[in-house]
């Protein structure tokens, strides 16, 4: 059953439409734009629609908040608060938990989305790394992804810190010290932020504006030409049968990407609505009032501030007095270096990359992890780091869970902080090579059938079959990862002729060292393994082809 | 185990266990080799679904969807029927709200995602790229054209006209800096500020501050705080309630044997074993709540900085770098105790102006 004419109410809008804009000529170009399909591009997706999900419960909750510090004596429906002097904010967090109907679903919906909408955005941004779809020409989107990220955190922590329970207030205090211990300005912001002393009577409609004007507006703003640049570049695609750096394959936008689209959004509000139905977050209720007097033990901020909670506890006691100032390292150092280690990494990455290995071409096949060992090694380093920071975060609950000493978790991470990132390099350098040997006895050899075949010798062997065509060309879609014009032979460049200028010098011969390690093909596809050794080769992590 | 692949036919039925990191076999492929089927990721085209599937998945989606229209008029309904008003009612009617919205949601992106799976054509469409440089010519055109603007308006062969505008643009672009100037008070109040806490001022009636309990503000009689191990958190009469006052003078009491308290507390700012020290710490001020009796170990509970009370609290543990100011005390002719004088050193996180405050301390002999 197909339709012949198309119903009036469509065709109707879409003449008005086209006479006024031309969205014709738009749409012919757009309608079938073909989305290519695999399950790591919908992590993207997850943070988009979580952001919905925060814009639309967010908006709901300014209707309710009051964003004031002014103390009153709370008289709503919690009794064991009643008569409790607290702060307007945190009496209206309550008002709206338990006097609004529908309040405490929209609160805990978006702290839930909060968590989701950073998650998502982590582990999508994991994903565009290990297949290097940040390549040319993808640098920009991914460095609007990286600020994406770096303000996310910054939003989760004004919203954090807005409900005003003592929990909050523990994360503000945190804050403030320190934003006072940064030399020179640190008293500067933190009078200002405060407008005044710790913790004085503005932060919190400060962080209002901060929370639901400044910082949504410039995260939309960034989410829309994020997704833009998205539709202009086209999607990466996986290697595959008839999938090349110049098409795109895949479903068409309308109708199929578009209702697919829609059902994960769907399905992303549900999921949202199911924990802040049936998962409590941030019961404020039971944290009392702020006050700076007191903590409650064993509180723990959101996860994405985990690291940073982690990397204070881990450093020992530092601070230097030059000349009447004063330079407290141990709060310095763990606020600012974790962070700008990871989040300048994150951007410089493609452009350190593009400088090791000199190539400047557009790549539209995402890379499968294995085949560019040393970028996944590096990530998985990283990843490493702060895991363990992170999980410092929470080392009172580690030692009590596993009956250590508190202390001892703490001289673990010192060391483990340097030595687990170097470790998971090593492993996952091994681990992508195995790989890539497992992959090249699949094309080499065959796929191992399960039927054993007995031969006229009276030797018994297992039969290989060719692999599945679209399998094969998901492996072959392999490319050796560039080098630099100079650095491919054997030994130093500087026998296959005089490198080019920019190559001579310390820096230039650094680049080229660099680009011989990181580039190449360390396992080829097609290479011939000796029989019977094959099985024994696979995955054993032997170090045969370890260039360095 | 030979790659012996030519001779042998292909045998029927048996899946081996996938490659690790290949597209699953759920999405229609093996990793044995076969024939290739429309529909198969690799073949292009757009494959329609049998009509029988279609119809199968237009009876599942509208299941889905119906079950939407249930959860939408259970949320509706729920709204109506539990009302809030103590944590319990708020809780049933969370469940009841969040329970019919999720239930709502989940069976509109299943009845969506069957609609795509089973009533849509399977496609495999392809289409091209191209490179994202615009040709050599359009660039050439572009150039072209930016210099005949450059020329046209004069902004290069008219130095006057360009360094007025600029200059004219300077203070304008620090108007915004400007305006936010009164977000905080005046510069030479800060450090000032940090230095000192009400401790340090007498009452009205120009009698020294009492120490009182947190919570109760009850005033502490000297010989009631009489048992050894025994902790108050105390804050200064007449600041109860005062936040920004309690951020920096917020104390925690100790009362010691004698014998127990150790070279690093100042005797003279203590009264018969009791000791206050700032309860804010040193690392970035949370309050250092936690004690045991047993050790005389104040622990901090954000970053487990950890001081020994007995020694004036000086770090033994974490990421603080220095003890917890000791404020000094005494009793009134009441037998309450008081402070006799604000804290010798700034109490709290370390700051940049803030110096080495306790080596000057330390030579004019115990004071400020
Ligand atoms: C963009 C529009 C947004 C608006 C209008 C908004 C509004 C609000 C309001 C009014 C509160 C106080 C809630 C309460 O009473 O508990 C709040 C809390 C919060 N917001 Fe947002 N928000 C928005 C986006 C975000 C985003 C993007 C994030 C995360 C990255 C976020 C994270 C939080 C968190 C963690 C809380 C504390 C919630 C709780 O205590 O349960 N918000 N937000
Ligand atoms: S604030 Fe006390 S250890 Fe960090």
């Amino acid at each position: 059953m197909s339709i012949t004419t198309v119903p009036k109410p469509i065709a109707g809008t879409s003449s008005f439409l086209d006479d006024r804009l031309g969205a014709g000529n738009f749409l012919k170009r757009n309608l079938r734009k073909i989305f290519p399909d695999h399950w790591s591009f919908l992590l993207g997706e997850i943070a988009l629609y979580s952001f919905i999900v925060l814009l639309l419960t967010g908006t709901f909750l300014t209707f309710f908040f009051k964003p004031s510090m002014g103390e009153v004596p709370y008289e709503g429906s919690y009794e064991p608060l009643q008569g409790i002097m607290m702060s307007e904010a945190y009496a209206s967090s309550l008002h709206i938990s338990f006097d609004v109907r529908g309040g405490l679903l929209m609160r805990q919906m978006h702290h839930w989305a909060a968590l989701l909408f950073i998650g998502g955005m982590m582990v999508h941004s994991l994903r565009v790394f290990f297949t290097g779809a940040y390549r040319k020409p993808r640098e920009l989107n991914w460095l609007i992804g990286v600020l994406l990220l770096t303000l996310a955190l910054f939003e989760g922590l004004t919203g954090y810190s807005l409900p005003d329970d003592l929990l909050s207030g523990a994360g503000l205090r945190i804050t403030e010290g320190v934003a006072i211990s940064l030399p020179l300005v640190g008293t500067w912001i933190t009078f200002f932020l405060f407008g005044g002393e710790y913790p004085g009577e503005d932060v919190i409609s400060r962080f209002y504006s901060l929370h639901i004007l400044l910082i949504p507006g410039i995260l939309l703003a960034l989410i829309t030409a994020h997704l833009i640049l998205m539709w202009v570049q086209k999607h990466t695609q996986m290697p595959g049968k008839g999938r090349t750096n110049e098409n795109v394959v895949g479903a068409p936008f309308y109708p199929a990407f578009m209702v697919k689209a829609g059902a994960y959004t769907m399905f992303t509000f549900g999921v949202i609505a199911l924990l802040g139905a049936f998962a409590q977050i941030n019961p404020i209720w039971l944290f009392g009032p702020y006050t700076p007097a007191d903590i409650s033990a064993g509180s723990q901020p959101d996860f994405y501030m985990g690291f940073l909670e982690g990397s204070l506890r881990l450093m020992p006691a530092w601070e230097i007095n030059i000349a009447g100032f004063t330079l407290p390292m141990s709060v310095l150092i763990p606020a600012l270096v974790p962070m700008g280690i990871i989040m300048t990494g994150l951007a410089l990455y493609p452009f350190i990359e593009q400088w090791v290995t000199g190539d400047r071409r557009e790549h539209h096949i995402a890379d499968r992890p294995r085949n560019n060992p040393h970028r996944t090694s590096i990530g998985m380093a990283a990843v490493t780091f702060y895991g363990v920071l992170w999980l410092l975060g929470a080392n009172d609950e580690l030692a009590s869970f596993f009956h250590i000493s508190l202390n001892a978790t703490t001289y673990v991470g010192r060391v483990l902080v340097f030595l687990g990132p170097a470790i998971a390099y090593y492993i996952t350098y091994r681990i992508c090579l195995g790989l890539q040997r497992s992959d090249a006895a699949v094309i080499g050899h065959g796929v191992e059938s399960g039927v054993i075949k007995r031969l006229p010798t009276g030797e018994y062997i297992e039969v290989h079959v060719p692999p599945n065509p679209g399998i094969e060309a998901h492996m072959r879609g392999k490319a050796p990862v560039p080098m630099l014009p100079g650095a491919d032979g054997d030994g130093d460049g500087e026998r296959n002729g005089v490198p080019p200028k920019q190559l001579r010098g310390p820096l230039g011969r650094l680049r080229v060292k660099m680009s011989r390690a990181y580039g190449g093909e360390k396992i080829p596809l097609d290479d011939g393994h000796g029989h019977g050794e094959e099985h024994a080769a696979i995955g054993s992590g032997e170090d045969r082809s370890l260039t360095h | 185990m030979t790659d012996n692949n030519h001779d042998i036919e292909q045998p029927e039925g048996r899946v081996p266990k996938r490659v690790i990191g290949t597209p699953s076999p759920a999405t229609g492929t093996s990793v044995l080799g076969g024939d290739e089927r429309p529909g198969d990721r690799g073949v292009p085209g757009v494959v329609p679904q049998s009509e029988e599937t279609a119809r199968k998945g237009e009876r599942i989606a509208a299941f889905c969807f119906l079950l939407t229209l249930l959860g939408g008029i259970a949320f509706i309904v729920s709204y109506v029927v539990f009302q809030v008003g103590d944590i319990d009612s708020a809780r049933t009617s969370n469940v009841a709200l969040g329970g019919s919205l999720a239930l709502a949601l989940l069976s509109m992106a299943a009845g969506m995602v069957v609609w795509v799976r089973l009533v849509m054509p399977k496609y495999n469409m392809v289409q091209e790229r191209h490179t994202m440089a615009s040709d050599g010519q359009t660039r050439e055109y572009v150039t072209e054209t930016f210099k005949h603007g450059v020329d046209e308006s004069g902004f290069v062969k008219r130095p006057l006209l360009r360094r007025t505008l600029l200059l004219a643009a300077a203070p304008l672009g620090l108007v915004p800096l400007v305006v936010l100037r009164d977000l905080g008070p005046r510069y030479s109040d800060f450090p000032e500020k940090l230095r000192h806490t009400v401790w340090g001022e007498k009452t009205k009636n120009g009698k020294p501050r009492r120490l009182v309990v947190e919570g109760t503000g009850a005033p502490i009689r000297a010989a009631d705080f009489n048992s050894p191990g025994g902790i108050l958190s105390v804050v200064p009469e007449g600041y109860e309630h005062d936040l920004n006052a309690l951020a920096k003078a917020t104390l925690i009491l100790l009362k010691f044997r004698p014998e127990e308290l150790k070279s690093g507390t100042n005797l003279n700012w203590t009264h018969d074993g009791i000791v206050a020290y700032s309860k804010i710490c040193t690392h970035v001020g949370c309050p250092a709540a936690l004690y045991e009796q047993t050790t005389h170990h104040i622990l901090c509970p954000c970053h487990q900085s950890t001081f020994d009370a007995a020694d004036g609290a000086k770090v033994i543990f974490g990421p603080a770098a220095r003890p917890l100011p000791q404020l000094p005390i005494a009793v009134d002719e009441e037998g309450f105790l008081v402070a006799t004088a604000d804290f010798a050193v700034p109490p709290g996180p370390s700051f940049w102006e803030r110096g080495d405050a306790e080596a000057t301390v330390r030579e004019n002999g115990g004071h400020a």
